[in-house]
């Protein structure tokens, strides 16, 4: 069976070499790295531009779009036919073509995130290590997180408050660095598509803003989902540890915090999603406008054969309903949730209808494919362009996150920073 | 004796001296090389097809694919032939089943998914047939997005693979606007017509057009005046598919249609 043909239709006239080489790992790539960048630049506004009300999510957004940065080349490894071959991209990089930065790109912005964690972490992990050191009889478990910590300190056992105040300065420099770079990382994600001047839909400008603005959306609402879900945990945790002892946070105290912060930045969210869609529909008026050789073809696919997912499920589900939620007074925290959920739908849909959307049309312009996800795999093939290999990128950086969040606790329970 | 100062001084006076005679030095790099011993400049692969000459038997695309070794009944090829009906109502139908490589046996156009149409002779005003294969463009965009550089350019103008380099992304696939790469159903990496490189390489034809019973199909050189492929291009009246991509593509087509995409 030839790559591809497996869950691709053909309609009309499609060459025979054709089919839907790009499937749903293809999909994921721009949406994981979306979030990423997202997640950093709504960190960023708080250790940049100094928006104060969102100094609870900025560290929340970091260590999140650390998780994130591991899950983001998973896509691309289980699409590649030779997928231990990966590393060539590093080794022989061929820089004519957009593919070739993301090894350069995806390290420099892997050093700055993990260089301004170590700037915020650095007295805790001195804070543990310490105390450790001190300490004569210390069992096994003791020594390996001695150990692990040790190594994190990185041989700077320096707390003083001079030394903070420089690392604080530090942070604000790579967080002002990081903001170009994570656009940059996902700006090119953008341009893979956009330069692809065979393909009638994806050939546009446009496209790296695009994906700039949808990716912000995206990783500030993944942000806020799953801020509330940690921050219900402390709630459910609070509550039984408030009867043990006095200096807890109530869950009360919990709530109030919780809210503003999701309010705070719901507000970044709209921002976002206004240029976002703005950009997309000025996109599509362009091309009605304009109405070259390709929009016949174009428009049937877009008015026609993919009306439901993308005017439907995108842009109405994803998009006006959200923006609708979240315009109301008094949100509330379920509003939110169903509100972020609805937002990070519509921008996978986004992805998706370029992706999938770019190749529903034949090069002849006089035929069609249709693609079929395939949702029981009955191969690897089948399993990892498959429902279960996304599912699975998907829930990768949540297991990332929690295992990070045990060396950068998102959270303090007695202070805030 | 000399002071610190006085030899920091020498030092680079005389390393600005050395460097002077150093620039008239050329950087000489192996593609230089290779391009003085062979003098490849003296050849550009180039392809001739005269539609009016093409029956769509489909015997170029049986050539190719056991030449070539590509899974006989693997729905991908490296060349086919399309069929062409403009009927007298204006409509166009085409189509290429299995890439055309048991011929066109039936008058019915495959119209995708099981759909067949069946056209009477007296409705249709003018159908005809159009070989296609990689037009080994002078401007290649599968060889710009190639991340790891594992197709290339060769100096004669014919656009390669490297089979044990490439890491099967798709993004040539994605790139060719002609629609003739794919993945090799057995290695699993990009795959492409190369003009039977291995052939041409060696003075002989290329599989197809040794297998083309009406003439259809000419391999030439055009960088020799006196090949006549290059005559036929250079004095009659020819074109290439989609130049509107800049690719330059270097298959020449006599008896192009408009309605050819």
């Amino acid at each position: 069976m030839v790559h591809g043909e497996i869950w691709t239709l053909k309609e009309l006239f499609v060459t025979p070499n054709e089919y839907i080489y790009w499937s749903i790992q293809i999909v994921m790539y721009p949406f994981m790295t979306g979030l990423v960048a997202g997640a950093f630049v709504l960190s960023s506004l708080y250790h940049v531009f100094g928006v104060k009300q969102l100094k609870e999510m900025a560290r929340f957004a970091l260590v999140f779009s650390f998780a994130l940065l591991f899950a983001a080349p998973m896509p691309i490894i289980l699409h590649l036919q030779h997928p231990l071959r990966g590393i060539n991209v590093i080794m022989t990089s061929h820089f004519t073509s957009a593919i070739a930065a993301f090894g350069i790109v995806f390290f420099s912005y892997g050093a700055i995130v993990a260089s301004e964690l170590w700037f915020l972490y650095r007295k805790h992990f001195v804070e543990i290590a310490l105390p450790l050191k001190e300490k004569q009889d210390k069992n096994l478990l003791e020594w390996m997180k001695y150990l692990v910590f040790c190594a994190l300190t990185l041989g700077v056992y320096d707390i003083s408050e001079e030394s903070l105040k420089k690392d604080e300065k530090a942070i604000k420099v790579l967080a002002g660095v990081g903001i170009p770079v994570a656009c940059f990382l996902h700006g090119y994600a953008g341009f893979i598509f956009g330069s692809v001047k065979a393909n009638a839909l994806w050939m546009t400008p446009l496209m790296p803003v695009i994906f700039i603005m949808s990716a912000i959306v995206s990783g500030i609402a993944l942000c806020m989902l799953t801020y509330i879900a940690t921050m219900e945990i402390r709630k459910f945790l609070a509550s039984r540890r408030k009867a043990q002892s006095p200096f807890y946070q109530s869950k009360e105290e919990i709530k109030s915090v919780e809210i503003n912060v999701i309010k705070m930045t719901a507000k970044y969210l709209l921002l976002f999603m206004i240029f976002a869609i703005s950009l997309e529909l000025l996109d599509l008026i362009f091309r009605g406008y304009t109405a070259v050789k390709s929009w016949d073809v174009l428009r049937s696919v877009i008015y026609g054969k993919d009306f439901a997912s993308i005017f439907i499920l995108q842009y109405g589900i994803g998009n006006l309903l959200p923006f609708i939620l979240f315009l109301l007074p008094n949100l509330t925290l379920r509003r939110a949730v169903i509100g972020v959920l609805l937002v990070l739908f519509g921008v996978f849909m986004m992805r998706w209808n370029v992706v999938i959307g770019g190749q529903a049309f034949s090069l002849t312009f006089a035929g069609y494919m249709h693609y079929q996800l395939p949702i029981i795999p009955h191969d690897w093939e089948t399993f990892k362009e498959g429902l279960g290999g996304a599912v699975g990128i998907f829930v990768m950086p949540f297991v990332l996150f929690w295992l990070i969040s045990k060396i950068f606790p998102v959270f303090s329970n007695t202070e805030s920073h | 004796m000399f002071s610190r100062r006085e030899f920091l001084k020498n030092t680079i006076k005389g390393a600005a001296g050395l460097a002077l005679p150093l620039t008239a030095l050329e950087l000489i790099t192996p593609e230089m090389i290779l391009a003085l011993k062979q003098d490849s400049a003296k050849t550009r692969w180039v392809f001739l097809i005269d539609t009016y000459k093409c029956v769509g038997c489909g015997f170029c695309v049986k050539a190719c694919k056991t030449e070539n070794e590509i899974p006989y009944d693997a729905n991908v090829t490296r060349t086919w032939v399309e069929r062409y009906v403009v009927t007298k109502d204006g409509r166009l139908y085409a189509d290429s089943p299995k890439g055309a490589r048991d011929g066109f046996t039936t008058n019915k156009i495959d119209l995708g998914l099981g759909n067949y149409k069946d056209i009477k002779k007296e409705e249709i005003n003018k159908a005809f047939f159009v070989p296609k294969l990689c037009n080994q463009c002078e401007n290649p965009p599968c060889v710009q997005v190639c991340p790891v550089g594992a197709t290339y350019q060769t100096a004669d103008g014919v656009v390669l693979v490297d089979r044990k380099w490439c890491i099967g992304c798709g993004y040539c696939i994605m790139a060719c606007p002609y629609g003739v790469r794919f993945f090799h159903p057995v290695y699993n990496t990009a795959e492409k017509c190369n003009f039977c490189y291995h052939r041409i390489s060696k003075g002989m034809k290329t599989a197809c057009v040794e297998a083309c019973p009406f003439g259809a199909r000419k391999i030439g050189n055009i960088k020799d005046p006196n090949d006549p492929v290059t005559v036929t291009i250079l004095t009659e009246r020819v074109s290439v598919l989609k130049s509107e991509y800049g690719t330059k593509p270097q298959v020449y087509y006599i008896g192009l249609s408009e309605e050819v995409r």
